[in-house]
């Protein structure tokens, strides 16, 4: 279990590092969202993993940690306000400076031939 | 219980209970009210900061324990004299900004008041909380508002600076979590005096693990810091900030640095076995780098903020070498050092503000324009600010900088330590110069302009210039308390251990 338990994480963290490295907001939020799931199971994952132990004292003979789950909980309720925050950014990002690149201009391709000026001038 | 039992969960239930009754019915939408009504609790808040210090002067370190919830499972605040002077600055500095920003400034976009009061709230928190989750928690309240913050007023350039601020320390954070998941699975605890009894005590397999961790604590309070690879966001988020936000942003800066403090300096410092100072050989050669790269960035500034946000780079190198020292002598110096850096680089952002304001066009950029209409007052600010800054008598930046060369005399990296701070001195003198000259000596024609200062401007700035005469003529008392600060520091984590 702790193996599989241990790859899940550490491929969602892979793919969200992926898509964080492309350099566009959308792609960015998607990747912080990889990323923060990929967070929440380790956290969840940093008491130790226990099979049907309940998280509440005297309820069994064995019980889970309860702490990670109440970080893990914590966690999430940050997360969800931050990538809020971070898609209507991108948004005003997108309106603001006319594509939705993280610097605010697609980076000059050396190779693309010169082409008659685009009319856009957000 | 008694008023004094709460006093250590004040500063942040506070500015915390202010922000939402200005979000509420009778404050909402009127501007005047709002601005009053956060000027009150501005005050109160410096109040209640100085009590906290009186009260821990006289009764020892306070530990407050949320909801009653013993520590090490609950969480606890606790406010030794580092905390309290770091709460007095915030207070201080949140005061001014305040009083500038309520010029007009505020009304550039909504609630403005709010989101100061949330900033405030989660400074203070981050500064008091004894618990790393906790300190996490806290981070996410400032930051949030933080990124609300700076886009305040709106504008390409802001969204723009924006957007890089804000994905970095969304990554950060998300960093942060994986840090303090490793931290909890090999110590099993988050609590820092709890932390610190234990990584003494890690089997060895465990070593790592915790190692790992602890550097990428490291990695994400040196992003918050302004260490150097992390340091690329810093000038321009601050230059494209309005000047109350960059000034109240003075002390963002120095909530890494007190953070590498409590976790590197003291968890992880002498006392903690295999890993003890195991951050001071990353620390060390960043700091450095950090501020020589602000000294380039100094010299290639083409404007008044770029300017001081590359100066607030070169305080955070200096903080930063004294940090990777780590002895008593040095804290305590170094805490004095950068009680004066946050607010004369507030003063400096909000005097930038100013001279942006009066010169029209040219706003504060190094090019030659029309005449300022009074430059006399202005001038004269600057004047005081770029003394303070560049470390020249009589005010706290020579009493700072000598604090902190005479602390490190015994150093094995003395000659290093005085090397950078004395050069990076220089390079200040020579630019701040400059810029001094263009601004308010070269002009274009006789043509004046015409813009005024509003008076409440010009109160801000006076406050934090009031404070270096006084940083000096008090510098008695203050270094007593920076140096039982540093003692506290150092000896705290066993003595709140104990009390547990």
């Amino acid at each position: 279990m702790e193996a599989l338990y241990a790859a899940c994480v550490g491929l969602m963290t892979t793919c969200g590092i992926f898509m964080m490295l492309r350099g566009h907001t959308f792609t960015l939020v998607m990747g912080l969202l990889m990323c923060s799931y990929a967070v929440n199971l380790f956290l969840f994952g940093s008491g130790g993993l226990t099979l049907d132990a309940p998280a509440i004292l005297g309820q069994a003979k064995q019980h889970a940690d309860p702490l990670p789950q109440a970080l893990v909980l914590t966690a999430i309720v940050i997360g969800f306000a931050m990538t809020a925050f971070a898609v209507i950014l991108a948004m005003r990002g997108r309106a603001d400076l006319g594509n939705d690149h993280v610097d605010g201009e697609e980076p000059m391709d050396p190779l693309a031939k010169p082409s008659v000026p685009t009319q856009e001038t957000k | 219980m008694k008023l004094v039992d709460h006093i250590a969960v004040l500063p942040v239930l506070l500015p915390f209970l202010a922000a939402i009754l200005l979000i509420l019915p009778p404050l909402q939408g009127r501007i005047q009210w709002q601005r009053s009504f956060a000027i009150a609790a501005n005050l109160l808040l410096l109040i209640i900061s100085v009590w906290l210090l009186v009260t821990i002067n006289n009764q020892g370190i306070q530990v407050y324990a949320l909801g009653n919830w013993q520590a090490p499972f609950g969480i606890s605040l606790v406010a030794d004299t580092m905390a309290a002077l770091m709460l007095l600055l915030t207070s201080v500095l949140g005061l001014s900004a305040h009083l500038y920003a309520c010029a007009g400034d505020d009304a550039r976009g909504s609630f403005f008041h709010p989101l100061f009061m949330f900033q405030l709230m989660g400074i203070n928190g981050a500064f008091l909380t004894g618990d790393a989750f906790n300190m996490f928690v806290f981070f996410e309240i400032l930051l949030i508002a933080s990124y609300a913050l700076m886009i305040h007023g709106g504008g390409k350039q802001r969204t723009q600076a924006n957007i890089h601020y804000v994905f970095l320390n969304l990554i950060g954070s998300t960093l942060f979590l994986f840090a303090l998941g490793t931290l909890y699975g090999t110590l099993g605890t988050l609590n820092f005096a709890d932390m610190a009894d234990r990584v003494a005590y890690l089997p060895t397999e465990q070593l790592p693990l915790a190692k790992a961790g602890g550097l990428l604590l490291l990695a994400i309070f040196g992003l918050k810091a302004a260490l150097l690879p992390l340091q690329f966001w810093l000038p321009r988020t601050y230059s494209a900030a309005t000047p109350a936000v960059a000034a109240l942003f003075a002390i963002m800066t120095k909530v890494g640095i007190y953070s590498i403090w409590r976790i590197h300096g003291v968890i992880f410092g002498e006392q903690a076995g295999e890993l003890a100072n195991m951050a001071q050989a990353w620390l060390w050669p960043l700091a450095f780098l950090t501020l020589a790269m602000g000294c380039i960035g100094v010299l290639a500034s083409q404007s008044l903020r770029l300017l001081v946000a590359n100066l607030v780079i070169i305080s955070v190198g200096t903080l930063l070498m004294a940090v990777a020292i780590n002895t008593e002598q040095t804290t305590a110096a170094a805490l004095y050092y950068l009680i004066h850096s946050t607010l004369v680089a507030a003063a400096l952002f909000l005097i930038a503000g100013i001279v942006q304001q009066l010169r029209g066009k040219a706003e504060d950029r190094f090019v030659t324009a029309r005449k300022i209409a009074k430059p006399a007052f202005i001038g004269t600010c600057f004047f005081i600010a770029a003394l303070t800054v560049i470390g020249m008598p009589p005010f706290s930046g020579f009493v700072g900088k000598a604090l902190l060369l005479k602390s490190t005399i015994d150093q094995p990296q003395m000659a290093w330590f005085w090397g950078a701070i004395l050069i990076a001195g220089l390079i200040s003198l020579v630019t701040l110069a400059r810029a001094g000259t263009t601004l308010f000596w070269r002009s274009q024609g006789n043509q004046v302009t015409s813009e005024s200062t509003p008076a409440l401007q010009i109160v801000g700035v006076v406050i934090l210039l009031a404070c270096f005469p006084l940083l000096v003529a008090f510098g008695g008392p203050v270094t007593e308390l920076t140096q039982q600060a540093a003692a506290q520091l150092y000896q705290g984590i066993t003595l709140t251990a104990g009390a547990m």
